[in-house]
């Protein structure tokens, strides 16, 4: 009897030991989703109170009479600097930025990957160092020289326009952030292509070409069906990164009509001319968070493998 | 396409087909290099080619506009004497200061976090998928966002102080974000709590390549959780801790958009980073050719970081 009552006891103990530290791991897991839920919780439901209940009444209280009226303010009407015409303008900018500078780097980084996993030469692997390491400089070491060489740009382009009547986009900041972002996207897009076409079989290449088939024939017919999900992830991984840069925009489009979105949104919120409008700025905020939290809600796998590659080099 | 310059080599006699032909084949053999010409030659101007650009000005004493006079290193020289000067700190001094402070709490508190919330969802949780998720979302949105988020959170008037008080706990008191000594932490703050999701999701790829035969022959063996992870997983992941702490520590020095949106710089630029130092004085205090000398210091210190790291791997899988 007793030697069947005591594996039995000592088991309802394991269990019960292990049942507490089942609740320990949970209760942390669940302490820490609210620390990263919180900001967004707060923004979003500040982003539905009116000014009264905001300075009355409690940041995690829900509001009490849900109201639209900060995001339609924050969309048609707040003030980025002296312009108080809401932030609709400036996040179509940033669309109108992303859209080509995302497909051009994108389309780019397949050929370069293409060029660099299957049609070597000698010295790729110095090539491709190159390109790569371009992926971490700080931003800063070139900033000045692109300045420079955008402003004489745009001169150069106000002296055509006098001549043809034409700019040719030149000094049109939205078309410098689209070559900005392209130049220093390279980078990242290449290594993402190069590492997924590193694994795609050669000998398919080999035997196309046997076949006759030209450089981009086996590139269109062969490597770019074969590519949908490097192409999901280097799109998801650009759109992310372009959308959401501060430093390119604010140096290079830091004033007037052709901000993008992350410059327009911290013009409304350090605007300090009257009341500041807290509620107005989280929808402001929110709306400027959407785009790539869409992405993320869509394709949060892709995200993820898209930071994974480009944190994991080689 | 060798094959095809033969052919039509040996087929053909007449002389005027054969250069065409040839001319063909050699388009074809660079076609390649012709394709992938244009995206180098942009890395090499627009990122080589500017670097030693702001090198250059670094050695000029450009103040509005650039100037190409060399005058020698006077900005390091500056740079260097303002490195000491802390009381009252120089703008430098406050920005090196403050790199090192948030560097090593940035780094240290998203690995050990990362790390921890890893080790605890590899525990066969249910609900695994939509925890991930939450902890990994921050990563998705710009730092202007986070930073605006926060900055409502830690505001003493509106925020969290707020909050506690009207709940009963009058004597809390939390105006770091005001507080020309604490502000820096506040950037930690919302930092980590950006980037530690993504760490803790680069430490569970890690987690579940590892060899589950490992871990089971460790139990046999008798040795506890806690063993079993100190002694065994964790060494396991060191490639891991590898890519996380370059991924970190690249971010942490690349950091300008966290300290302006939550910060707007602190309480007399107490909350800058180099990189703001640099944007301050090249573009705002007329002082060009220290900012450029900044920018190539924050340069270095990246190369020292990255540049073995890449050398290695790049080395590793010989082909």
């Amino acid at each position: 009897m007793s030697a069947v009552t005591t594996p039995a006891r000592q088991d309802t103990g394991g269990t019960s030991a292990k049942t507490l530290n089942r609740i320990v791991i949970y209760g942390m897991l669940a302490l820490f989703a609210l620390f990263y839920l919180m900001p967004l919780f707060v923004m979003l439901v500040t982003s539905f109170k009116t000014m009264d209940e905001i300075q009355n009444g409690n940041m995690l209280a829900l509001p009490r009479a849900p109201t639209f009226e900060p995001w339609l303010k924050a969309w048609g009407e707040t003030c980025v600097g002296l312009t108080c015409a809401g932030i609709k303008g400036y996040f179509w900018n940033s669309i109108k930025m992303v859209v080509p500078a995302v497909l051009i780097s994108t389309l780019l980084g397949a050929l370069n990957g293409y060029v660099l996993t299957k049609w070597r030469f000698r010295g790729h692997t110095l090539v491709f160092g190159l390109m790569l390491f371009a992926c971490f400089i700080p931003f800063q070491s070139v900033l000045l020289p692109m300045a420079t060489i955008l402003g004489s740009l745009g001169r150069f382009g106000v002296t055509l326009q006098n001549a043809t009547g034409l700019t040719f986009g030149l000094g049109n900041p939205t078309v410098n952030l689209v070559f900005v972002h392209v130049v220093y996207g390279l980078g990242f897009t290449t290594l993402f292509f190069r590492n997924y076409y590193e694994a795609f079989p050669t000998e398919l290449i080999k035997a196309a070409q046997v076949d006759g088939a030209s450089f981009f024939q086996i590139f269109r017919r062969i490597m770019l069906p074969n590519s949908m999900p490097i192409f999901v992830v280097t799109v998801i991984y650009q759109f992310t990164n372009i959308w959401n840069d501060f430093l390119f925009a604010s140096a290079y489009a830091g004033t007037g009509d052709s901000m993008p979105m992350t410059v327009a949104l911290n013009n409304v919120v350090n605007t300090s001319t009257g009341v500041v409008e807290y509620n107005v700025n989280m929808a402001a905020a929110m709306i400027a968070a959407l785009p790539t939290l869409l992405v993320y809600v869509l394709a949060g796998r892709y995200f993820v493998r898209g930071l994974m590659a480009g944190a994991v080099k080689g | 396409m060798s094959t095809v310059a033969e052919t039509s080599m040996t087929l053909t006699p007449e002389h005027d087909t054969r250069p065409s032909a040839s001319v063909r084949s050699r388009l074809q053999d660079a076609l390649p290099k012709i394709v992938l010409a244009p995206s180098f030659a942009a890395t090499v101007v627009f990122v080589y080619g500017f670097i030693l650009w702001t090198i250059y000005l670094s050695f000029t004493n450009s103040k509005t506009f650039p100037s190409y006079a060399i005058t020698g290193p006077r900005a390091y020289q500056r740079l260097w004497r303002w490195t000491f000067e802390s009381d009252p700190p120089s703008s430098w001094y406050t920005s090196i200061t403050n790199m090192g402070i948030f560097g090593f709490l940035y780094i240290f508190i998203c690995l050990a976090l990362g790390l921890f919330l890893a080790i605890l969802l590899d525990q066969k949780i249910r609900g695994e998928g939509v925890l991930r998720p939450i902890y990994l979302y921050p990563m998705a949105l710009s730092f202007i966002v986070t930073g605006v988020a926060w900055k409502w959170f830690l505001d003493p008037g509106l925020g969290l102080e707020q909050t506690l008080h009207q709940w009963g706990w009058t004597s809390f008191h939390f105006d770091w974000i005001k507080n020309k000594d604490f502000v820096i932490y506040t950037v930690v703050i919302a930092g980590v709590w950006q980037a530690s999701g993504f760490i803790m999701a680069m430490f569970l790829a890690g987690l579940r390549g590892i060899d589950g035969e490992i871990m089971k022959a460790a139990q046999i063996d008798g040795a506890t959780t806690f063993q079993l992870y100190r002694r065994i997983v964790i060494p396991l992941l060191r490639p891991v801790f590898l890519s996380a702490f370059i991924v970190l520590a690249h971010l942490a020095i690349k950091s300008y958009d966290l300290v302006v949106a939550l910060t707007s710089g602190g309480p007399g630029g107490s909350a800058w980073l180099p990189s703001n130092f640099m944007y301050e004085y090249t573009f705002k205090r007329n002082e060009m050719a220290v900012g450029s000398a900044s920018a190539v210091i924050m340069l270095m210190t990246i190369t020292a970081i990255i540049v073995p790291y890449l050398y290695s791997e790049l080395r590793e899988k010989p082909r």
